[in-house]
């Protein structure tokens, strides 16, 4: 099914809000059992981590090694070292932008 | 906690959480989205990871075909974490009726952990809201600075933005990795996505990985056993 941008934008975006309503009308004894705060976190955790997998080694469809990993491990070493966000971010584009600059 | 030190927590925490929204603002522009829309997601979706999760998909996919309906499907499905701050809010906020949608939309992860950390009752309810309209107003502002950035700079590679919207996820699930479970959840999951994704239509196999941690969660496998 094809779905127009904007409308996607719209509906993607009510999507993300009505967790949040549901969260002040229902009452707290349905979402607070383990089985679910367990599953919801863990969803969480493998859809991000899907994501990284996506953006940070795949291009067209297919599997590639490029300046994505040098400039994923510098972030990772950021993260250990407790470095806000936006500059592990920043550092991590730079890397990845000199890669591409020295090595093609 | 005084109140003038609650409006200066509020105020770091939405600054930080800015900051990073440049970098949301880039990174949805280089995925094709225009300086409106990325707006739009900002103003009306509110949550990072969700907003990062839509672009991402659009990024890999494309607007065609099944794209931006698993673009929709990810980003709801990255929101659910919201529902369970807003259940820990509602008693503490105690709105009723309409009164209920304003905070609704600033339940996230920066007003909940705010909220959470003040002793009484009072300071939660003031720390929610200072921090939740403080992220609101600085996530804002810079999602138009950083997609006016993203629309200058022409080639996103070359700046490294496609390795910059990599390390967003990386710093999102960072914290998320405290134990044994989550670790090997992460693994499978990035696994199976990226050896998925030349087989099935893009943003699909970010959807098989959030099934796969559905079926850890509910059957608890890989838990660490409490003695």
């Amino acid at each position: 099914m094809i779905i127009n941008l904007w409308a996607g934008i719209i509906l993607a975006s009510l999507a993300v809000y009505s967790w949040k309503i549901i969260g002040f009308l229902v009452p707290s004894s349905v979402l607070n059992r383990p089985i679910v705060s367990r599953t919801a976190a863990l969803l969480t955790v493998a859809l991000l981590s899907a994501l990284l997998g996506i953006q940070g080694f795949t291009e067209n469809s297919s599997f590639v090694i490029d300046a994505r990993l040098p400039a994923l491990a510098v972030g990772a070493i950021l993260l250990f070292l407790r470095v806000p966000f936006i500059v592990m971010v920043i550092a991590a584009a730079a890397t990845a932008a000199l890669w591409r600059l020295f090595f093609g | 906690m005084a109140k003038s030190a609650l409006i200066s927590t509020s105020m770091g925490v939405g600054l930080a959480t800015g900051l990073y929204g440049i970098s949301f603002g880039a990174l949805s522009v280089a995925s094709g989205l225009d300086v409106l829309q990325t707006q739009v997601l900002s103003l009306l979706m509110f949550s990072g990871g969700s907003q990062f999760a839509f672009i991402g998909v659009i990024a890999a996919s494309g607007i065609g075909g099944v794209g931006v309906g698993a673009a929709i499907v990810s980003a709801w499905l990255l929101g659910i974490r919201n529902g369970f701050y807003a259940v820990r809010m509602a008693p503490i906020l105690n709105r009723i009726g309409l009164a209920k949608l304003l905070p609704a939309l600033l339940t996230i992860d920066e007003s909940t952990a705010v909220a959470a950390a003040q002793a009484d009752e009072g300071d939660q309810k003031k720390g929610f809201w200072y921090t939740g309209l403080a992220v609101f107003v600085f996530w804002n502002i810079a999602t138009l600075i950083g997609a006016f950035l993203g629309d200058a700079i022409g080639d996103p590679k070359a700046w490294g933005l496609d390795a910059a919207a990599a390390a967003a996820f990386l710093g999102l699930i960072w914290p998320r990795l405290v134990e044994r479970q989550s670790l090997a959840v992460a693994a499978i999951a990035m696994v199976i996505a990226v050896s998925l994704t030349p087989a099935l239509p893009a943003g699909v196999p970010v959807l098989v990985a959030g099934a796969v941690a559905i079926a850890f969660g509910a059957l608890n496998l890989l838990a660490v056993k409490v003695k």
